[in-house]
């Protein structure tokens, strides 16, 4: 299911700028995923193929230190077979502090860190960004629709644009509508220094193009399909357990409101000689 | 008391067990995690398993790994030290049992019953000496004690080449933890 | 004995009488059980009760889940994460841990303006109100440091700029904030401090809220009419009470159950919804965030703090006056104190004879006008700090202190108070009069 590439040719696409820092204020699209919602699960299937993506494009300058190997055997996560897992680890190397070496990593370690000084580690990328805002700070938005970590993740890898007309050709970096926190050309500027194109330069390379990668389900790889599928993938990287809570979460709260409308009889019950006298003679 | 009051009584007691019952079920749901999480932690179950590959290991040589926080001697014997290990009169050994994890209690301290596969060439047994835990000798440090298999330099106990004890204040042979093959991979636990 | 009148716990057995000879325990149990209260309470009285079980909720999963995390910055960050992916139900520890911190807010903002509307701060209940208020500034400074302790960004650059005010102190400011700190800045030293008090702190306020408990026992509960318990004799106590137990306990442990549904489905579906994404970034000492926020809970005070630059007239009369010592950072610094300080005063602020607002007619618009502008200062706090926020910020402020300096030492010289009822009794009466036994009800007995 996982093919090794040459991961250099890869790592040659990133770019050696300062790293940038947390995006939003761009347009997110609000993506469906699977696991919206409260009885919303991850799509195993999804997680398979961004941990694809993951492994042949972005682990190149990413890493995802704080994700053990082991936990892609993990139900409600990838779920694969622990002889895939044991061969997927040993993709990676890593150094063993016992030995004073590197070797190839198991399942009990992590992925490792990030190769690129400028790639952010992605374990909790899902988490750390939230793609929508407002209304007038209010947060609705996240209220109804999620954080919108996954959704901004989504929208930024199939964002790449070709540079407005206004950017000189030797501009560093590549245009992207959804990234905000980046680069603008001074040209792209207007008298008060707002900018008059939507998002801004950011320093990755588009990683995505179609057909780049062929799945095993014969699921669609264009850009935006892809996109998803990664964007799955980090969310469940950044939340592992999401789908044990969302059912502790639920039982509780049927649980709760049991108990509570016990409470509530009883509590009438009880109250009921107080309020409810009778009159001695009436 | 009239029927009535009788029978609004007994439908209060049955609100009031079963509110405090439902109670008594939630107290109990809050307590079973915070008493849980001492248990070990995933990352620490993770390493009660492990895999060792043993392709590379000749005849005649040894491997120590770390399982559970204790060294665990891995050994791939040679014809003579099993043709040894054969030759010694199990009744008349301190420790008549096999103290083999894999096989039922109680089993017979034969050479067969201690080695790992049928040949009787793999021998995987903790590297922890039964007296009072000190890690023992063997041939990579030379000393190899009075039946050519391991020697503890705590107490001078003696190991034959089954890690059963021969000589020496330890009790019990060399136990022989959870092991089996899996193609060229030993796993342990 | 102070306190209303009521039955006290008699020992029966010989054993029970061994120990309460020794040991009263008890009988204190069962005299604060037991304790004759109002009978009239409403719902804006169960904060109590929620308030005790959020500080109960926080010590035990605070408890577990110091087992587990490390107080150091190479480590922290990482420890967490080994909370949220390793430790058996570790993820769902922290995060009730993390919203159970909003609950607790959210119960003492509720709990404090209920205390504001009925006058529950007035004699003779001046000692339960400040010890109320100090147990809220020590929350504040216990849920401050543990936000810092997962080394995120926002907990780091949060550190940075809070124990930055009290650089702002003239003079002395700044080997405060070194001592604060344990060095020039935020970092391990830092962390470690805000471990050991973030751990300590809260059994300090578990110590004062039994003082805060033992303080109304004596004085006696408020009640929503204002008016006191008759302590005359035992019977007459108790046609204004009912025993604590059961009747306030398990209403209060419905409503408590009922906040709690709410709260689970939060925990379990949105658990992050009142954090920071910023805060899963391992906290960088070379990189500020965009915007630092503090936690919601934080705002308001956040936006008094905010509200005071240069520009404000007072604060450049203040820093005149002072020859400069008072300038508009530090103003700030007294600002946000400030509100607090002036909650402590209001026993002796508000100069009214009534007690409870329910009968003072124009009391009751300037406190939910006091209630809105409390929000909006929450909603200013997570706003940048640009016009035109900067002057609405600067009027909720200025009408904070208003309330409090002003308005309520004059309301109560010129309002003119509704009629209050004699007894709770009769309060309690008008909304639950006698029913008459007709033919209808059950069978008398």
């Amino acid at each position: 299911m996982i093919r090794k590439i040459t991961l250099s040719a890869i790592a040659a696409l990133g770019l050696a700028s300062p790293a940038l820092a947390a995006g939003g204020g761009g347009h997110v699209h609000d993506f469906k995923f699977s696991f919206e919602g409260p009885f919303g699960s991850y799509d195993q299937m999804q997680l398979q193929r961004g941990l694809q993506i993951y492994t042949e494009v972005c682990a190149a300058c990413h890493g995802l230190k704080y994700v053990p190997l082991r936990t892609l055997g993990d139900e409600g996560g990838p779920h694969l077979p622990d002889d895939q897992v044991r061969a997927y680890s040993e993709f990676y190397e890593v150094f063993d502090a016992e030995i004073d070496d590197f070797r190839p990593a198991k399942p009990t370690d992590h992925f490792p860190d990030s190769a690129l000084e400028n790639a952010p580690d992605l374990s909790m990328m899902a988490k750390a960004r939230a793609g929508f805002h407002g209304p007038y700070g209010l947060g609705i938005n996240q209220f109804f629709r999620g954080m919108g970590g996954p959704e901004y993740i989504a929208t930024l890898l199939s964002s790449y644009e070709d540079p407005p007309a206004c950017a000189p050709e030797d501009f560093e970096g590549f245009y992207n509508t959804a990234f905000t926190a980046g680069g603008i050309p001074d040209e792209c500027k207007d008298d008060h220094g707002h900018s008059k194109v939507e998002g801004s330069w950011i320093a990755m390379a588009p990683p995505l193009e179609d057909d780049l990668i062929e799945f095993a389900d014969h699921a669609p790889a264009d850009v935006e399909a892809m996109s998803q599928d990664v964007a799955a993938f980090l969310m469940w990287a950044a939340e592992p357990k999401m789908n044990a809570r969302k059912e502790a979460g639920f039982v509780a709260v049927v649980f709760l409101v049991v108990l509570s409308v016990l409470l509530y009889l009883t509590n009438k019950s009880i109250w009921a000689a107080i309020k409810h006298r009778k009159g001695p003679d009436a | 008391m009239s029927h009535a009051d009788d029978h609004e009584g007994t439908r209060r007691d049955f609100l009031y067990y079963a509110t405090g019952g439902a109670s008594a079920v939630a107290v109990g749901a809050a307590v079973w995690p915070l008493a849980n999480q001492m248990n070990p932690s995933a990352d620490v179950q993770a390493l009660a398993s492990i895999r060792v590959d043993v392709s590379e290991l000749e005849p005649g040589a040894q491997l120590t790994v770390k399982w559970l926080g204790k060294p665990v001697f891995i050994r791939r014997r040679t014809e003579d030290e099993i043709a040894e290990a054969n030759a010694v009169d199990v009744s008349a050994l301190p420790d008549p049992d096999a103290r083999n994890a894999n096989i039922a209690e109680g089993a017979e301290a034969t050479d067969a019953n201690r080695a790992l596969d049928e040949n009787g060439e793999w021998l995987v047994q903790m590297g922890v000496c039964t007296h009072l835990g000190c890690v023992p000798l063997g041939d990579a440090q030379g000393n190899t004690g009075e039946f050519g298999g391991w020697f503890c330099p705590c107490h001078g106990s003696h190991y034959d080449t089954a890690g059963r004890i021969r000589k020496g204040p330890a009790p019990e042979n060399l136990p022989v933890p959870p092991a089996r093959f899996d193609g060229d991979d030993l796993i342990l636990g | 004995m102070a306190g209303i009148p009521h039955d006290h716990y008699e020992p029966k057995t010989g054993a029970e009488t061994w120990l309460h000879r020794r040991l009263p325990i008890v009988g204190l149990m069962y005299d604060t059980l037991m304790i004759p209260t109002p009978k009239n309470l409403n719902w804006m009285w169960i904060w109590g009760i929620v308030l005790t079980f959020c500080l109960v909720l926080q010590i035990a999963t605070g408890i577990v889940l110091a087992m587990h995390y490390t107080p150091h910055v190479d480590m922290a960050f990482a420890s967490i994460e080994h909370i949220m992916r390793n430790v058996n139900g570790g993820d769902m520890l922290r995060y009730v841990h993390m919203n159970g911190a909003s609950l607790f807010f959210l119960a003492v903002y509720a709990h404090i303006f209920r205390g504001l509307y009925y006058g529950s701060y007035k004699e003779p209940r001046e000692i339960t109100w400040i010890i109320g208020i100090l147990i809220f500034v020590l929350m504040m400074g216990t849920a401050f440091m543990g936000y810092v302790l997962p080394w995120g960004q926002m907990s780091f650059w949060g550190a940075t700029v809070i124990t930055g005010l009290f650089g702002a102190i003239p003079f002395i400011g700044e080997p405060i904030q070194t001592w604060l700190l344990g060095g020039p800045a935020v970092d391990n030293a830092t962390l470690n401090r805000f471990f050991s008090l973030h751990y300590l702190l809260p059994f300090v306020i578990a110590a004062l809220v039994a003082v805060h408990i033992w303080a109304f026992h004596t004085t006696g509960n408020n009640n929503p009419t204002g008016v006191e318990v008759r302590r005359g004799s035992k019977e007459e106590a108790e046609k204004d009470t009912v025993p604590f137990w059961p009747y306030y306990v398990i209403k209060d442990v419905f409503a408590l159950v009922v906040i709690l549904a709410v709260f689970f489905a939060i925990v379990g579906f949105m658990p992050n919804y009142l954090g920071h994404p910023d805060n899963y970034i391992e906290a960088n000492p070379l990189s500020t965030p965009a915007h630092i926020v503090p936690e919601w809970y934080f705002l308001p005070f956040y936006a008094i703090l905010r509200a005071f630059t240069g520009e404000v007239w007072v604060v450049q009369i203040a820093s005149f006056f002072t020859g400069g010592i008072i300038d508009a950072k530090f103003f700030g610094v007294l600002a946000m104190f400030g509100a607090i300080a002036v909650m402590a005063l209001t026993p002796w602020l508000d100069t009214s004879s009534v007690r409870s607002g329910k009968y003072r007619p124009l009391f009751k618009w300037w406190f939910w006008l006091l209630v809105i502008d409390f929000v909006v200062l929450t909603w200013l706090g997570a706003q940048p700090a640009e016009e035109p926020y900067a002057t609405f910020a600067l009027i909720a402020s200025a009408y904070w202190f208003a309330y409090f300096l002003v308005i309520l030492p004059l309301l109560g010289v010129m309002e003119k108070p509704l009629p209050q009822p004699e007894t709770i009794e009769e309060d309690f009466d008008a909304h639950y009069p006698v029913e008459s036994d007709d033919a209808s009800s059950a069978p008398a007995e």
